[in-house]
């Protein structure tokens, strides 16, 4: 059922294209706007400037929560004077955000540029903070800044920090890692338990006082590429990776249940059994998009390392022809076997000089290019057809019943091209 | 440290992007982290440009701290010269760069690039956007205005407008309006600045006889400087609104020592305003908030041109709070000069205003409230800039505010018929107005003046429903009719009852 896969050693051989330069990509803190609508009764606040604030709304792009559950702390001028005070007005703001809000379980500190320039020490503040609410609200703390952190690298951060504070337990289970919709979570978990796999859990939970055990018997498989650190944190406390392809499109949701099934002994013809009804509905699905996307070539701006599980799909169920592939950091162990699915022919490119990407994208004219908000409009204006990456992000995209929409994601920019005529 | 969820402004660089994506042949180095890329989509996507803001970021990382930050800024400096050969260059640090201490000025200054550079230091941890926009207009001004050569004696007036940016609320079309008034009264706009300006404009400067000082927000301290150095006279009515706009007339006449009163008043908001349908909106109280200029110009006109009593105003830049004061006090009202959103919308919770004038922010106040709601100023969002034209200042832009402020309450006629079937299944109170969406009961199709069809057959009616049927307004009664006979026929109902009426109001609903 899934095609023999060269050992991730031969991997390391792919050439990438390194630069570095302006980057045209949000900081880790923007993770917040998913992270905080998956686990209900967390609080983000992030301990930072002005442009923190108005990065966080102005990616948000609608405030539609009254008081949402995030909010920044901005340093000012009479902060930066001294480091003393600096932590008493933190433990102020905290206080009077915690009096307010006294339904939040889990408070999120979250380090910025500026206070991480500072040296501001929010994980001794979280440990003074959490003894001074102990009982109420749980205090954690990471840095989603933009000087260590690029976009989604931020929820790896903020998983990572969660993984010391997990239960441990000697049982054997299967935890599903990344942030996932919850109509996606609840897909999985229905195909888990029919495949028979007992205790799967996902971290992050809804809740706070939810979150998974984890243990030397437990597993677990990711279902976002960008997660290094948490899968590291969740290695040193015993848990084993299962390596496998992304769960986009049929073919990559059919080996990423595939491995689950396997690493838990599940017998191969009720393996197939179970998942033929989800994986043809999704091969149909993306069948009706087919005709649009085949042939077509397209060219990936580095965003949310999506980007080379994306191209795999595009060109491996879709018929498109990856140009380049740009990602802002690149896994090579956890994305093994998705390289070695993608055509010698690409060139994959990590990191950015934005003024020079933009020069290889106008030379080779891609059919369509998925970048960021901020390059989108520029490139029409050229002439380019673009689909915005943050979509990709926001939308339910994994899984079997979300593989046609995740292909009629790229084929609308397109089918839009074509039926205008002004 | 300040506890902020949404915030009015952004950081004093952006005001500096908003400064050098306004102008031709600027180009913005700016000394900053990863992320803060971000501010490049307000002007893509919200404002909709096709090009991207002319800035270069270094994006330092974590592991160049210490190290090669100031190097960094050197080689994006160069890089950028040599790819957009710009007539003058921006230099300055984001939030993160202030703190890392690298002196851009001077790192850049020392390369002596071939372009003037203005190096630009804006304090972000105490200062803001339109600070920040203000600050990087006036030193370019000081760094590019040349002295003028001397005046050859004739020649039309000339006045420069300035303060229009990119992003500004409106600021494409008040500029157009502006400069066709003046036109009409035989004077020339010299320099638009920074909108659609030029370094070589900026050097022009000093060769107009007077400044009009649009938007103060972002021209008042360039205006104070021009008129220090080349003794040019600033006009400072803000025309938003017909008096205003008068007003405007007469201080630019004034000025330019031209006769104004052939000028033709074209605009429709005094009688619109005076004919009888307006008689609704005498006295309906409205709560204003914005940035000072734009609030208080709201104020005005709110009271003198629209009747309305004005309940609340405050401002959220305190650079202005001393005018914003003494307007408040105009109309015996506390005045309120605060950023912080959750304030405001407690000030407007306590005084339930029938109408508010805000920014995007106070929209979703107003969403939130179901109060109907105008915006007036930034911060803006994707559906402030519309593809029509739609000034804010001058005659035409006076009847803009007449139909953005009026459109969302009731109309007179409206709300005449509300009084008159207050207790009518449709029209009820609790109906609320149409456009305040998905919370509405059943919206009425009161838009179709559809009068009472002649009903071929009326057999299939039961008293009751009958009854029912003569309640409901004049105007609907006859569609209400033919959807309930259409709906028993589909599925093949005999009797229409009570309940196929509903059923039916039910069914058409969607």
């Amino acid at each position: 059922m899934t095609p023999a896969l060269p050992a991730s050693a031969g991997c390391t051989d792919i050439p990438v294209l390194r630069e570095r330069g302006q980057r045209e990509v949000f900081c880790g803190l923007t993770g917040i706007i998913w992270l905080h609508r998956k686990i209900q009764d967390a609080f983000f606040l992030v301990v930072g400037s002005r442009t923190c604030a108005h990065l966080l709304q102005s990616a948000a792009g609608v405030m539609v929560f009254a008081e949402p559950r995030f909010g920044t702390a901005i340093i000012e001028e009479r902060d930066l004077a001294g480091m003393a005070d600096c932590n008493e007005e933190l433990d102020r703001v905290v206080d009077r955000l915690l009096a307010r809000r006294p339904d939040i379980r889990l408070l999120f500190l979250v380090g910025s540029c500026p206070s991480e320039v500072i040296k501001l020490d929010l994980s001794r503040a979280a440990a003074r903070l959490s003894v001074k609410h102990a009982g109420a609200t749980r205090i954690v703390n990471y840095s989603g800044s933009g000087i260590e952190t690029t976009f989604t690298e931020g929820e790896d951060a903020c998983l990572a920090a969660l993984v010391p504070d997990l239960a441990p337990t000697d049982q054997p289970g299967l935890l599903i890692v990344g942030t996932l919709p919850d109509v996606v979570e609840d897909q999985f978990a229905r195909l888990f338990a029919d495949l028979g796999i007992a205790r799967v859990a996902s971290f992050p939970a809804r809740r706070a006082d939810a979150m998974p055990a984890v243990g030397s018997n437990t597993r677990f498989l990711l279902a976002q590429p960008f997660l290094g650190e948490t899968a590291r944190a969740l290695e040193n406390r015993g848990a084993r990776r299962i390596d496998a392809l992304f769960p986009f499109g049929a073919e990559g949701t059919t080996q990423w249940l595939h491995a689950a099934a396997q690493a838990f002994g599940i017998d191969e013809m009720h393996f197939r059994r179970v998942i033929a009804p989800g994986r043809e509905r999704a091969k149909r699905a993306i069948d009706h998009r087919r005709a649009a996307l085949a042939g077509k070539r397209v060219t990936f701006l580095p965003d949310s390392q999506l980007e080379i599980p994306l191209a795999r799909f595009l060109a491996n169920e879709c018929g498109m022809i990856p140009v380049e592939v740009g990602t802002p950091y690149l896994h090579r162990r956890h994305l093994a076997q998705e390289l070695a699915l993608l055509s010698p022919d690409t060139l994959i490119s990590e990191g950015q000089d934005v003024d020079r990407q933009l020069d290889r994208v106008r030379a080779s004219r891609p059919d369509l290019t998925v970048c960021g908000l901020g390059l989108a409009n520029p490139l029409e204006a050229e002439g380019l057809t673009t689909k915005w990456a943050i979509e990709l992000v926001f939308s339910p995209i994994h899984g079997f019943d979300q593989a046609g929409d995740l292909a009629e994601l790229f084929t609308r920019p397109l089918r839009r091209r074509d039926v205008l005529r002004v | 440290m300040q506890l902020t969820v949404w915030t009015y402004e952004g950081p004093p660089h952006v005001g500096a992007m908003r400064i050098a994506t306004a102008m031709t042949g600027v180009h913005y180095v700016l000394h900053a982290p990863q992320g803060d890329t971000y501010a490049d989509l307000l002007f893509t996507m919200i404002e909709r440009r096709g090009k991207r803001p002319p800035v270069t970021y270094t994006t330092f990382q974590a592991r160049d701290l210490g190290k090669d930050t100031a190097e960094l800024l050197q080689q994006a400096a160069r890089d950028a010269y040599t790819r957009f050969v710009p007539a003058a260059m921006l230099v300055g640090a984001s939030c993160t760069a202030e703190l890392i201490q690298d002196d851009p000025a001077g790192l850049v200054e020392a390369m002596d690039l071939p372009c003037p550079v203005v190096a630009l230091e804006l304090p972000s941890y105490s200062r803001r956007e339109n600070w920040g926009a203000a600050e990087t207009f006036y030193h370019l001004v000081r760094k590019l205005c040349a002295d003028p050569a001397p005046r050859q004696p004739g020649g039309r007036p000339r006045a420069n407008l300035l303060g229009p940016t990119a992003l500004g609320f409106r600021h494409r079309d008040d500029v157009t309006e502006i400069t066709r008034l003046l036109r009409q009264l035989g004077i020339d706009v010299h320099v638009t600045a920074p909108l659609g300006a030029s370094p070589a404009d900026l050097a022009r400067l000093g060769e107009a006889d007077f400044n009009i000082c649009l938007y103060p927000e972002i021209a008042d301290t360039a205006c104070r400087w021009l008129e220090r150095r080349y003794g040019q006279k600033t006009v400072r009515t803000v025309p938003i609104g017909h008096g205003a706009t008068r007003q405007f007339i007469a201080e630019v006449a004034d000025i330019a020592g031209v006769d104004a009163s052939a000028l033709v008043d074209s605009s429709n908001l005094p009688w619109w305003s005076r004919s009888v349908d307006s008689t609704y909106l005498t006295g309906k109280r409205v709560f204003i908030f914005g940035d000072a200029t734009h609030a208080i110009a709201a104020a005005r006109v709110a009271r003198d041109e629209l009747g309305f009593e004005v309940v609340g105003l405050g401002c959220y830049n305190r650079e202005f709070a001393r005018d914003l004061r003494e307007a408040a006090a105009l109309y015996g009202v506390e005045p309120l000069i605060t950023d912080d959103y959750l304030e405001v919308e407690t000030a407007i919770a306590a005084v339930q205003p029938e109408l508010v004038l805000g920014t995007q922010m106070e929209r979703h106040i107003a969403k939130r409230l179901r109060i109907p709601c105008a915006v007036i100023s930034a911060p803006v969002h994707v559906q402030d800039f519309p593809a029509r034209y739609s000034p804010q200042m001058g005659f035409e832009g006076a009847n803009v505010l007449f139909d953005t402020w009026v459109h969302p309450l009731v109309m007179g006629l409206e709300e005449h018929l509300l009084t008159m079937f207050r207790d009518d299944f449709e029209f009820s109170d609790a109906a609320g107005a149409s456009h305040l969406g998905h919370g509405a009961v059943a919206a009425p199709a009161a838009a179709e003046p559809v009068a009472v069809a002649a009903v071929p057959d009326v057999g299939g009616w039961s008293a009751e429903a009958e009854k029912e049927l003569l309640k409901i307004p004049f105007f609907v009664r006859g569609k209400a009719r033919r959807n309930t006979e259409r709906y028993a026929a589909e599925l093949g109902i005999a009797a229409i009852t009570l309940d196929t009426l509903y059923d039916a109001k039910a069914h058409y609903a969607r």
